[in-house]
Parts: structure tokens; sequence; C-alpha cells
């Protein structure tokens, strides 16, 4: 039997226990005043919870079978090989097993296998048929005899509800943990790799160098190559990015909230929304060629010509981080008035009222009553903002370029720090030399930044609202 | 004026006395669908005249005539849904932010058209200020909510001037005491009752003409409620004030005259006294016993 029909009786086994479940529950049921009045917990319960008793079981059974059975059956195969086969390296002995595998699964093998590699696959083919057969057995037992056993108990008096909720409410708590157990199992192994990488270059190097030039020799013969880790160039590319990015998008975005939810009327709120959240959901690709091949090249034309006119004698790149800033600006648009425009919306009419009824204006009321009132979500969704534009790495690739310059001339191109981690990253350098573990570095210091940043919107935030709610 | 003017037994003033055939008037009018009692006052400081209010297609006031004396206090009584607040928003054009809303009829600040298409809003709202229902300070501080009406309308140049505004508002509406040592404090911070004191420190700080109030207790416990009729009663002495309440008793301690609405319509307008001991409608008789409502 394999995997998947297992699993598929399984399903059955569950629809059939919750049928029974429910049905002795409802012949239990003293009806007679209509209803039942006698059941602790409504029939659905008892059939859940008998259906819960027969699944768990049986689906935990397959699941780690499934997790463990290929460690033990390698172990097994490995421990039939013959004696000098057992000695080799654990690279070669990998290859065996590979062409063991191989041979099992009837695919082809390079040349003709050895005899011991043929036994080995018969035993293989073996073993795997009577490991799926014991798996189906065991699980489709435990699950059918617990049912029947969660069957008898079935009594008026059984807390039945409580139980179900109790699985239940474990079920979304494990739901919950693994969200918060990824983020950990990222962070620390982001931090250890980063602990190997100042184990190579020091950390005051990293945080104060501004010299970032990640090449590093792979032959000791090599000329030019000794590889600068400094960030300074790097977060000061992230920032005139993001703060370019910011000055283009706040004020717009934050307009067209005020417009949205104070000044248009409905069908015009049922045009602009829904297309303004279009621009959300352009890929950044899209974006990236449009700020590469269509923007940058404006700006370097538009800038020339300004300075032949002013007659200064300078250069402007083709890749700048202008062009990528403005046309993220453009692409974070969308967050800050769509968020924007929840927050002022959910400001409550009485407030309005209140204002308009004292003899204020609209733009009175929307600047000293509204926009104070909705402000920590504003400030929320601008941070939101930040962030995207902080991690965003596509139109940065494409329209400032790799060149990391320390500048705050916006003509210059830079480049962020997610980009480098990109460029650190594909290439096939071996992966424990400093220049990849570097990526790793550079990870966990945008992620503390981003953290302070939210931190610190979150007390911002909260301050604000103790003082005003 | 208009032909409700027209029937000589409901103009008078106030005090007016009672003819012998009022009685049979008033009957034939109650059979006429017309407003009975004095709705009309002499020197009004604001008068209505045919007034209708349409949401969208939906009428919700139905020939409303009705005047405010000066320094009098006008209560406004009905069932739920019978218009109370529509007529009272008409009277500042608050219903401006209802989309749908639309006003017909004369309505008169003294001589000027509140509803003139060419009006400037903003002065009118200065004259003629508004207590809602719930309390709605602004999230500022207490000092800065009562501060804010003098400082749209420019009326302060200097911050002691702004200071004396805000202390002598407090003081009539009885928060100072309660306040003063934390003026800049936020508004959202005080208990309900000390909120609607609030609001209505904020809406006498532009010194209004006349201030409306719409249910302005409801949110609140008989204490706080006691504080805020004693109030009224101490602002009528400079104020000429229009509240919709669902509380007889509030309407008998505070009013002048009570206005009695049903249906949109404007049912009986009488000296508070009358209404409540010997009104001329069976409507008003049905709503003032309990029969509903
Ligand atoms: N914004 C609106 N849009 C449409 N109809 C409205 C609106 N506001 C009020 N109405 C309708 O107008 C009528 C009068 O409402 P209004 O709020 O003036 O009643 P009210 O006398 O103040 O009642 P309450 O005592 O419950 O406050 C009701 O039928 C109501 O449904
Ligand atoms: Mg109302």
């Amino acid at each position: 039997m394999n995997t998947s029909s297992l699993l598929l009786t399984i399903v059955v086994l569950i629809a059939v226990a919750y049928f029974f479940g429910r049905r002795r529950s409802v012949s239990l049921a003293d009806t007679s005043q209509g209803g039942y009045r006698n059941l602790n917990s409504l029939p659905f319960y008892y059939g859940t919870l008998t259906a819960l008793w027969c699944g768990i079981p049986a689906l935990l059974v397959v699941a780690l079978w499934l997790v463990f059975d290929n460690t033990i059956i390698d172990s097994l195969i490995l421990a039939q090989l013959p004696e000098p086969v057992r000695a080799l390296p654990d690279g070669e002995l990998g290859l065996v097993l590979n062409s063991i595998k191989n041979l099992a699964a009837e695919n082809m093998t390079a040349g003709d296998p050895e005899p011991y590699v043929v036994a080995a696959a018969d035993s293989l083919n073996r073993i795997t048929a009577i490991s799926q057969m014991a798996m189906a057995v065991l699980g489709l037992t435990l699950g059918m005899s617990l049912a029947v056993f969660s069957w008898f108990r079935i009594q008026p008096q059984q807390k039945a509800r409580l139980q179900v909720e109790k699985v239940f409410k474990f079920i979304l708590l494990s739901c919950a943990s693994i969200a918060i157990l990824t983020t950990v199992g990222i962070v620390f192994s982001v931090i250890f790799e980063s602990l190997r990488f100042f184990q190579a270059v020091p950390f005051t190097e990293f945080i104060f160098g501004t010299h970032w030039s990640p090449q590093m020799a792979i032959r000791a013969d090599q000329v030019g190559s000794s590889g600068a880790f400094g960030i300074i160039p790097l977060f000061t590319g992230t920032l005139l990015i993001s703060a370019i990015a910011l000055i283009v998008a706040v004020p717009t975005g934050l307009m067209t909230a005020i417009y949205l939810s104070e000044y248009a009327s409905s069908t015009v709120r049922s045009i602009v929304k829904p297309l303004l959240e279009v621009l959300a959901g352009i890929p950044t690709v899209v974006y990236g060629f449009f700020a590469a091949l269509t923007i940058a090249p404006l700006i370097r034309d538009g800038g020339a010509w300004t300075f032949e006119f002013l007659g200064l004698q300078m250069a402007i790149s083709s890749e700048s981080a202008l062009a990528a800033g403005l046309v993220m600006g453009v692409m974070i648009i969308p967050f800050v008035s769509s968020l924007s425009d929840d927050v002022i919306n959910a400001v409550p009419q009485a407030l309005r009222d209140g204002s308009f009824g004292l003899g204020a204006t609209r733009s009175e009321t929307i600047k000293q009553v509204v926009l104070p009132a909705a402000l920590p979500g504003i400030v929320g969704s601008v941070l939101l903002a930040a962030s995207r534009a902080i991690g965003e790495t596509m139109i940065v690739v494409m329209a400032a370029g790799l060149a990391a310059n320390l500048t705050a001339n916006p003509l210059e191109s830079v480049t962020t720090v997610t980009v480098q981690i990109v460029t650190l990253l594909v290439g096939d350098q071996e992966f424990d030399s400093p220049k990849t573990l570097a990526a790793f570095a550079l990870g966990l210091m945008l992620f503390i930044v981003t953290l302070a940043l939210n931190y610190l919107a979150l007390h911002v935030v909260k301050k604000y609202r103790e003082q005003y709610e | 004026m208009e032909a409700t003017v027209g029937s000589a037994n409901t103009i008078g003033k106030l005090n007016s006395e009672a003819p012998v055939s009022k009685a049979t008037a008033n009957y034939k009018e109650q059979a006429a669908g017309k407003t009975v009692g004095i709705p009309f006052v002499e020197h009004p400081k604001m008068s209505m005249r045919d007034v209708q209010v349409y949401y969208g297609d939906k009428q919700a006031i139905f020939d409303v005539g009705l005047d405010i004396g000066k320094n009098e206090v006008v209560a406004m009584i009905g069932p739920s849904g019978c218009g109370k607040s529509t007529f009272l928003r008409c009277l500042n054009r608050m219903n401006d932010t209802i989309d749908i809303c639309r006003v017909e009829g004369s309505l008169k600040l003294e001589e000027l058209d509140i509803y003139d298409p060419k009006l400037d809003v903003v002065p009118l709202r200065a004259r003629v200020g508004m207590v809602f229902q719930k309390p709605n300070p602004f999230p500022k501080s207490i000092y800065d909510n009562v501060a804010y009406g003098p400082r749209i309308h420019g009326l302060v140049s200097r911050k002691s001037e702004l200071d004396e505004i805000v202390e002598t508002s407090l003081r009539r509406a009885g928060l100072w005491e309660e306040v003063k040592d934390r003026l800049l404090s936020p508004g959202t911070g005080l208990s309900g009752g000390q909120q609607q004191r609030l609001c209505i420190a904020r809406t006498i700080a532009v010194s209004p003409e006349v201030i409306l109030m719409d249910e302005p207790c409801s949110a609140l416990d008989p204490i706080a409620t006691a504080k805020i009729e004693e109030l009224i009663a101490e602002l009528s002495a400079n104020f000429t004030i229009a509240i919709v309440t669902h509380s007889m008793q509030q309407a008998a301690r505070v009013s002048d005259r009570t206005a009695y609405f049903h249906l949109g319509k404007l049912i009986e307008v009488n000296e508070t006294e009358k209404v409540f001991t010997n009104p001329d409608h069976e409507l008003t008789e049905a709503y003032i016993t309990g029969r509903f409502g």
C-alpha cells in the first residue's frame, strides 16, 4: 500500500469514525423533550472527538514513519554491504548508496552494476515493501482501535465539547509556533554564520570601514583582491535611496489619502482607490526596468543638459541613486496612501462634526483634528513604506548599480545592503569564504536596523496613544 | 410672510392670553395638521418657516415653522426617528456634511438667511454653536480643546487673552475647579460628564449667540446630568439655546417652551409647563403620558 492511498484510507476512516461517534451520541440522547437535552455537548462534538481519536494517532504514525524510515533503511542496507565497501569514505559511500537506489527504482546505472550492488538493491526493494506494509498496518490498526475505544467511551455526561476545543486550541497554538520557531531558527542561523564571518573580519572593521570591495583571492597568486568589508558605503547608499523614495512617497501618499478620504466623492474614491492598489501589485522587476530604461537615461540626459547650460564640467552616470529612489518612491505610494486612507477614515465622524460645529473649515479640521487623531496610524504606514524601501532590491540592482560609492550625491551610482547580499551569494564562491559569509553579517545588520526602526516606531506610536486616548 | 403665519391665533408673545375660542381653533388646526400652540414669537433670534428636509427621496421634515426667541431655551421632544436631530442640524447647516440631505424653506438667524447659497458657513457656525450627543473632545489637551475655536476664528492676538478666554469658558461650563491643575493633559482623559462640559466650554469659547444641543446628557449619569442642566439654566441668561432631549423631566426643568415633533411634523409648541400639564394636542398628550414613544 503506497503512502497516498494510505492517507486516503485514513481520511475515509476519519469520516466513518465521525459518523459512528455522532450516531452513538444521538442514540444515547433523550429526545423525548425535543433536542438533545441530556447530552453534555451537541452530537457534532462527539463525532468530532471520535474522529480526532482515530485520525491524529494514525496520521502521527505515518508522519513519524515517513520522517525516519529513510535513515533506518539506509543503515540497514549499509550494514549488509561487504566490509571493504563499508570502509570507503563518506562521499563514495553515498555514491554507492545512490547507485543501489537507482537500480532498485529500475533506473539506468552507469556500466554493469557490481554483484553486491544488485544484491543490496534487491534487499532494498524488499525492506521498502515491508516498511510500507508495516506503516499501513500500524497506522490503520492504531487509528481504528482508538476510534473504537473512544466510541465505547461516549456517554451523555462526557464533556466532548471541552475536549474537542482543547485539541483545536492546541492545533492553533502549534500553527502559531511554526511561525515563531521559523523566525527564531532563521535568526540563529544568521547569527552563527555571522559569528564565523567575524572570526575572519574584525567587527570594528566591518562596522566602521568605509570601503566595500568583497572580492577575495581564490588562489593565493591572484592580484588586487584583498577584500574589504566596510559597510558604511552600503548603509549610506541604502539610506540615500530610501530617503529619496520616502521624500517622493510620503507627501504624495498622504495627500492622496487626504483627498480620497476627505474630499473625493464616493464615485471618484471607488475608482481611484483600486487603481492605486494596482500600483502595489506591479512586480518590482517591472519597476526596475522602468527605472533603468526610462528614468535613469532621462536623468542622465536632463542632468547633462543642465550642467552644460550652467557651463559646468560634470559627468553623470547612467545609473543613479536618484533614478532608483524616484521609482521606488512611486512603488511605495500605495503603501502610504492606502493605509493612511484607512486610518483617516477610521477617525470618528463625531470629531469632524465637533470641529465643523465650531465653525472650523474643512482644511482646519483636517490639519488640527483629523490628522493628529490619525497620526499613530500614519506613522505606522510611513514606517511600513520605509521598511519596504530598505528591503527593496530589484529596482536598485537595475537602476542604481553595484558600485559601493560613499557619497551623498543622488546623481552618482550607489548600492545597498540587500543588493550586496544578492551579489555576494550568486556566483560560485565556496560557501565558507568570508565573501559569502559577509552576506549573513549584512543580513544580521539589516535585521537589527529594521528591528530598531520598528521598536522606535511602536514606542513613538504608543507614547502618542497614551497621551490622546 | 407665509401661510402658517397667517393663522392669527398662533402668533403672539410668549405670554399671550388665550382667547375663549382657542380650544376650538386648536381643534381646527389639529384637524388641518397644523402646529398648535405658540410656535412663533415677536422679535425671534431664529425663525424657521415651511422647512422641508429630504434625505435623498425620503422626506424627514414636513412644513415645520418655529421661532426661537432671544435668550430663550426651547426643548424639542418626540419619539425616536421623528426628525429632532435633523431639524436641529439645519439650524447651523451641519446637514451640509451629509451628501444626500436637502433642505427647503426659509431659515433665518435674525436677518441672515442661513441657507443663502452664497453664505459662508464658517461665521454662521461661529454664531450658532453645537454640542453633540456623545462627548467628542478633540485628541488635544484640555487647554487646546477650548482654545481651538478662538484660534481658528482669530479671536485673540495674545496668549494672555487666550488664557483668559479658556479660563472663563471653563468656569462658565463649571469645569474650571476640576481641571485647572491639569490643563495640559488630554481632554479625552476626562470622565464622560467632564468631557461633555468640556465640549460645552469649547462651544461657548467662541461666544456664539445660539447653542444647539442634541441630547447632551444621554451618555451621562444623573449627577453629571444635573450639573449640565444647571449649566444650561445659567447659560440661558446670555445665550439662546435649542436642546433636543429624550427626558421629559429635563425638558421640564430647563426649557421655556417645548416643541413636540411627530413623524417629521411639528405637532405642538407651547410653554413648557403647559405642554407637560395640559397639552393642546392629543398626540402630545399621548406622548407625555407615555402611551408611546
Ligand atoms: N444620514 C441620514 N441618511 C438618511 N436618512 C437619515 C439620516 N439621518 C437621519 N435620517 C432619517 O431621518 C429621520 C429622522 O432622523 P433623526 O436623526 O432626525 O431623528 P431623531 O428625532 O433625532 O431621533 P433620535 O431621537 O433617535 O435621535 C429618520 O427616519 C432617519 O432614518
Ligand atoms: Mg437624534
